[in-house]
């Protein structure tokens, strides 16, 4: 058991706070987000440079090989710049999928244009009106003159509009969740892009006979798909960490600084101590985050699960705690759109009810307790 | 990063959990894993064997014939101790006074007893807490005054909560003598001879009906000069650096998971609406929240004792972890109690033959759980309670 980063690592780490205090102000952020794509394909390339790109992708896919700790350094950094490009939908969350859910040749070529940053992708895998479901049950394929077609609706699709290929989670008969690649300009796809509260940007993709390849086992991607979404949840808690520890700091910082009765308002009691509060669940999610990115390289499904399960529910009930006494410890600037803490607060909300909320996951790790 | 264990962790991991089999008293595990009352001789006995393998001294420098061990090995200790039914290692001789002594105590000091603490030939017991003296320690009164000639202080007043001081040999207390200055300025740390004429020990009854705390009365108690710790004075600074000793052990985690063990083990038993109670989703989530709270104490506290090693004292995030664990600590308790349903209501106490009074309240794990739910409110409370925890973060670490 050790907690030191090794220097490969270290580096990362540094590379990436210069990344976001020379590149990721706030007034530079605001700056990408008006534009109509809202993030930026320099920034995303300056990410690739750095090699973040090709961090989750295995050496032999030709990317870097990195482990769970190595996106956590990485996460944190993007939480705490509240980074719009869109690394976990279209990178990270892609790159676990094939990994795990498609054949060395199927994945060839593909994963090394997602480790160069060079091709975006995203998972289509939410159906309208099932919240977090992690067996797709909206969505059908079937197979037509020697290939398959999709019919369906997939909803908040992450980085969905403006990945260029799509892996979309389909069921073929009776077979259980299966595996799809299809090209987000192909025949017969049409997407309702949005920007999202936090300022993400996400889209609905409806499929009508859309061609599609089917990508490893007929009704086995499952596991892939519990895998991918288990390593997003794990990047998701480091996110939350970085963007907490940030937000954590202005307040503290508000609080000495603004004054009220003569006094800075941090003199008082009831602030203090929900500040310690609020520092409690940092920590204590900081250690969750840093669980959960061991746990990824879990070979026990179930226990990879149980664990990161615990993980984003502590991280989710910190996100909720700290955003929202953020915003109450800033009083009425806090609830304005101008300032900072609310940005941090709605990319929290939202992380907090992204790949399964608090409950969703909370009932997952109890669910385990019956097992054991 | 890494938080598995090594081989050689795990195999330091098997060694400790086969010498606790082998030199344990199943009698006393047997009550520590059920949540009994433990006499003197339980903790002793324990504390004993211990010493013959050289693994009393933990957290101690070789040194002083300490274990040397590093926040690892002292976490697998207390983890793997605690889930065999070994009792707690009393800490104010170990883990409050003994450190105060090696870093402010001159050398006869350090012979005479830090070999008595570590074999367990003497029991210590704190004496910082008085009636008008809680969270305001320093406020604290009773008095030390030098004798003409130098050689002694005679002290007089009184401390209270004084845990299990009813087995106690020796107790350290922080006294007043001067009133000069401000109120941390005039105190200093004095070790005392219980057998000493003048002291009267006095038992408080707490909630649970048990006798776990005293107070402790000093009329005219004459104590040698030699006795003082450092400086006449400064005794608040050594104090603190005690108290931050303090809350490291204090949050209980291989103690926690034990409850964790007797929680589950209550609810499996327990019936509910025709169905083991752990089948009961709304009691069971109590259960997985409790869990995931302490795996997160866990990592937090592998983390804060990593930090530690390199500066070698506990900072303020121990406060951190003072509230967390107790907080958690109240919880666990609490769901078993919960989870005993009426069998919570009863007060059970032990005949002669060690058989409860309500007889169908055989399985010890319901027994003692709503007592010990009562006995745990204290966890908030000491060592500083939680809100006075609060303002110590509020101070050295948000800099408020």
């Amino acid at each position: 058991m050790n907690f030191s980063l090794t220097d490969e690592q270290s580096a990362l780490k540094e590379t990436l706070i210069k990344f976001i205090d020379r590149d990721y102000g706030f007034e530079q952020r605001w700056a990408v987000l008006r534009t109509d794509e809202g993030w930026s394909r320099t920034r995303w390339n300056q990410l690739a440079e750095i090699g973040v790109m090709a961090l989750p992708v295995a050496e032999a896919d030709g990317g870097l090989g990195g482990a769970g700790v190595d996106t956590m350094i990485v996460m944190e950094q993007l939480g705490r710049g509240l980074v719009l490009e869109p690394y976990v939908g279209c990178c990270l969350l892609p790159a676990a999928l094939l990994t795990r859910g498609a054949t060395d040749m199927e994945r060839a070529g593909l994963l090394e244009r997602i480790a160069s940053g060079e091709t975006l992708a995203a998972f289509a895998h939410t159906d309208a009106g099932r919240r977090y479901e992690r067996h797709s049950t909206g969505t059908a394929a079937s197979f037509v003159n020697g290939g398959f077609v999709l019919n369906g609706k997939k909803v908040v699709v992450l980085g969905g509009d403006c990945a260029e290929q799509l892996l979309v989670s389909a069921n073929v008969g009776g077979d259980g969740a299966s595996l799809f690649l299809v090209a987000a300009n192909a025949t017969g796809v049409k997407r309702l892009a949005y920007p999202m509260q936090d300022a993400q940007r996400g889209a609905d993709i409806e499929f009508s006979n859309a061609r599609a390849t089917l990508l490893g086992p007929q009704g086995g991607a499952q596991p892939a798909i519990d895998y991918a979404l288990d390593v997003a949840c794990a990047a998701l808690c480091a996110e939350a960490v970085g963007a907490m520890i940030e937000l954590h700091k202005i307040t503290v910082e508000y609080l000495k600084t603004r004054k009220q009765f003569g006094r800075p308002i941090g003199m008082n009691q009831a602030l203090q101590h929900r500040a310690v509060d609020m520092l409690m669940h940092v920590e204590m999610s900081r250690s969750m985050a840093l669980d959960a990115a061991m746990a990824v390289s879990e070979n026990n499904a179930a226990a990879r699960a149980k664990t990161i399960s615990a993980a984003k529910v502590l991280v989710g009930q910190a996100c909720r705690f700290v955003g929202q006494n953020a915003v109450q410890l800033h009083g009425g600037i806090g609830v304005t759109h101008e300032l900072n803490v609310s940005h941090y607060f709605k990319r929290l909300t939202m992380i907090a009810a992204t790949f399964g909320d608090t409950d969703w996951h909370l009932a997952r790790y109890s669910d385990s307790l019956l097992v054991a | 990063m890494d938080l598995r264990y090594s081989p050689e962790q795990q195999a330091f991991s098997t060694d400790v959990r086969s010498f606790t089999r082998a030199h344990l008293d199943p009698k006393v595990a047997k009550k520590v894993l059920e949540g009994a009352r433990l006499e003197r001789e339980d903790y002793l006995g324990w504390h004993r064997s211990l010493h013959k393998k050289g693994w009393v001294g933990v957290g101690w420098p070789t040194s002083y014939g300490g274990t040397g061990w590093d926040a690892t090995h002292q976490h697998i200790f207390d983890e793997v101790t605690a889930d065999e039914g070994a009792p707690i290692l009393i800490p104010f001789g170990l883990r409050m006074v003994a450190p105060v002594i090696m870093n402010f105590g001159n050398q006869a000091q350090k012979d005479f007893h830090l070999p008595k603490i570590l074999s367990g030939e003497h029991w210590w017991c704190q004496g910082y807490s008085e009636p008008g003296s809680g969270s305001d320690l320093s406020s604290l009164k009773m008095k030390a005054e030098r004798s003409s000639d130098g050689t002694h202080y005679i002290v007089n007043g009184q401390k209270t909560w004084t845990t299990l001081g009813q087995h106690a040999d020796w107790i350290f207390c922080l006294v007043r003598t001067s009133n000069e200055g401000r109120q941390q300025e005039g105190i200093s740390f004095l070790l005392i001879d219980m057998k000493t004429p003048g002291i009267t020990v006095r038992p408080i009854i707490m909630l649970d009906q048990e006798h776990e705390v005293n107070e402790v009365w000093f009329d005219n108690v004459k104590v040698p000069a030699t006795n003082l710790v450092g400086e006449e004075n400064k005794g608040w600074t050594y104090a603190k650096f005690l108290l931050s000793h303090e809350r490291n052990g204090i949050a209980g985690v291989g103690r926690c998971k034990r409850i964790v063990k007797r929680l589950h083990h209550v609810a499996q038993q327990a019936y509910s609406n025709g169905r083991p109670l752990i089948e009961d989703a709304r009691f069971r989530d109590k259960i997985a929240q409790a869990e995931i709270d302490l795996r997160a104490l866990e990592i937090t506290l592998l983390r804060v004792l990593d930090a530690e090693r390199e500066k070698h004292a506990p900072g303020p995030e121990a406060s951190l972890l003072k509230i967390k664990g107790s907080e958690i600590q109240q919880t666990l308790t609490e769901l078993t109690m919960m989870a005993a349903g009426p069998a919570a209501l009863p007060y059970v106490r032990e005949g002669d033959n060690g058989a409860p009074d309500v007889p169908w309240l055989s399985d010890e794990a319901y027994r003692y759980a709503s007592g010990h739910y009562f006995n745990f409110r204290k966890t908030t409370i000491y060592g500083g309670s939680n809100e006075i925890q609060r303002n110590i973060v509020t101070q050295l670490v948000l800099g408020l």
